[in-house]
């Protein structure tokens, strides 16, 4: 009973700041990019702003939900609901900080301490791919449509660059568990996070991450100056907001796998020790900084071609990922 | 025993489960009583920049989409079971190496020639 008492705690604890985060990293974006634009960003709502993700929110709220005449009703209302379930759902296994003993009881780091974290998150986020599709036929719409098939062959094809780029690290810590993964990371700098040992990796895993959530400059899906806004052109009110959610929480989330499977997670920064203890403090800090590089990227690069864009892929992300493996492989034999 | 088993680390998960699936589910109910319902011809038809729409909305798409689908299914089984063996590969040891050189081999005669048939290329 006093398990069950704490996993609800914890869970309303963690989706509560998932939510606060999903608002607030609208905000975030559209401060950076403003400054980046030598603009202010929002201001008007609050002391600089602050208060503007929570307006939008109640706006999205009180809109009208439109449903287009000749949609196929009950798929285009449950296609949003898919895409926010796979992205929700994968924060259970998130590891945000190491597990530590009150009394008898471990306070476990993440939700639930599974030890197919890794292959879990990869699951799930491979859902959003079925919200997407569906979205797009159901709205019986030329630019849905086109978005819709565009993201998911999008999505699909650097899935498996993503899956492969992981391989080395799980070699490495010879666990698809993330809170051991973090855990194989706590030794010595500067081999200790895998970002270094597994650089092609991690360089994989980040542009592969900026394509799976539909970040530029693999926006594709939603390009906005030729697409209007891909697959959830014909959505509005709350069913827009399910799928803008579901767009922050996943880049939430490939944030956190980024910062868990190659930046030591949890543990400080090395040389920086002294000014925290390890804890969720150092997870959350990567992972903004994570964010701000994806606002970055946005504001600074253009967008990809779709024939370039698959190519990058198919052509040069797979077999890269796979010499990486081979050598990682050569690598654990030979020393 | 193994009749008893009880998987508990995966009670979070479903309580996560029914939580993402409700949460959009209730939000839009709360929202039924909130928002205003005013539609007409013009709003409910689909958005084609201002134009009324023009012919077939789900009209019939490059083939190609259909071949990147084949390949994400092999690529993909192939990735899910690369998963267990980089799990266990300190277990395994030198066996793992030459079997997995086997394996990744195997599937690249198949990449070469979905690379020599041009299925990578957008024209």
């Amino acid at each position: 009973m006093l398990n069950l008492i704490i996993i609800l705690v914890k869970i309303a604890v963690v989706i509560s700041i998932a939510l606060l985060h999903v608002a607030y990293a609208s905000y975030f974006e559209r401060k950076v990019i403003g400054h980046m634009q030598v603009r202010m960003g929002p201001m008007e709502v609050g002391w600089h702003g602050l208060l503007q993700p929570i307006a939008d929110g109640i706006k999205l709220l009180f809109k009208e939900d439109i449903i287009p005449a000749n949609a196929d009703r009950h798929v285009f209302m449950i296609a949003p609901m898919i895409c926010f379930f796979g992205a929700m759902s994968s924060i259970v296994v998130v590891p945000f900080f190491g597990s530590f003993k009150i009394g008898a009881y471990t306070v476990g780091g993440s939700l639930a301490d599974l030890n197919i974290g890794l292959l879990f998150i990869l699951a799930m986020s491979s859902l959003g791919a079925y919200g997407v599709i569906l979205s797009g036929w159901a709205s019986n719409s030329k630019y849905a449509f086109l978005g819709s098939l565009r993201s998911s062959a999008q999505v699909i094809s650097y899935e498996v660059a993503m899956g492969l780029s992981l391989i080395g690290v799980i070699m490495l810590s010879g666990s698809l568990n993330l809170s051991d993964i973090v855990e194989a990371q706590a030794s010595a700098w500067p081999l200790g996070w895998y970002a270094v040992p597994q650089f092609p990796g991690f360089a994989i895993f980040c542009i592969a991450a900026l394509a799976e959530t539909n970040r530029t400059p693999f926006d594709l899906p939603e390009a906005e100056s030729e697409l209007v806004a891909g697959y959830f052109a014909e959505y509005s009110g709350f069913r827009f907001a399910l799928f803008f959610m579901a767009e922050y929480m996943g880049m939430f989330i490939m944030a956190a796998v980024a910062v868990a499977c190659f930046l030591g997670g949890w543990n400080p920064v090395p040389g920086l020790g002294w000014i925290f203890p390890p804890g969720v403090w150092w997870f959350l800090v990567k992972v903004y900084v994570l964010f701000f590089i994806y606002f970055w990227v946005r504001s600074t690069l253009p967008r990809y071609r779709y024939d370039q864009l698959m190519a990058l892929g198919w052509k040069f992300m797979i077999p890269i990922s796979l010499a990486n493996i081979i050598l990682t492989g050569l690598w654990k034999v030979v020393f | 025993m193994p009749g008893s088993y009880i998987p508990t680390n995966y009670l979070p998960v479903l309580i996560i489960f029914i939580i993402a699936s409700c949460f959009g589910l209730v939000m839009l109910t709360i929202g039924n009583f909130l928002r205003l319902r005013r539609p007409y011809p013009e709003k409910l038809s689909p958005y084609e920049s201002g134009m009324p729409p023009v012919g077939e909305p789900r009209y019939r798409f490059d083939v190609k989409f259909y071949v990147i689908a084949m390949l994400f299914v092999v690529f993909d089984v192939e990735t899910v079971f690369l998963y267990p063996w980089a799990v266990a590969y300190d277990k395994i040891g030198l066996f793992a190496i030459v079997e997995m050189f086997l394996f990744i081999s195997v599937l690249l005669v198949g990449y070469a020639y979905a690379w020599k048939r041009e299925a990578f290329n957008w024209e």
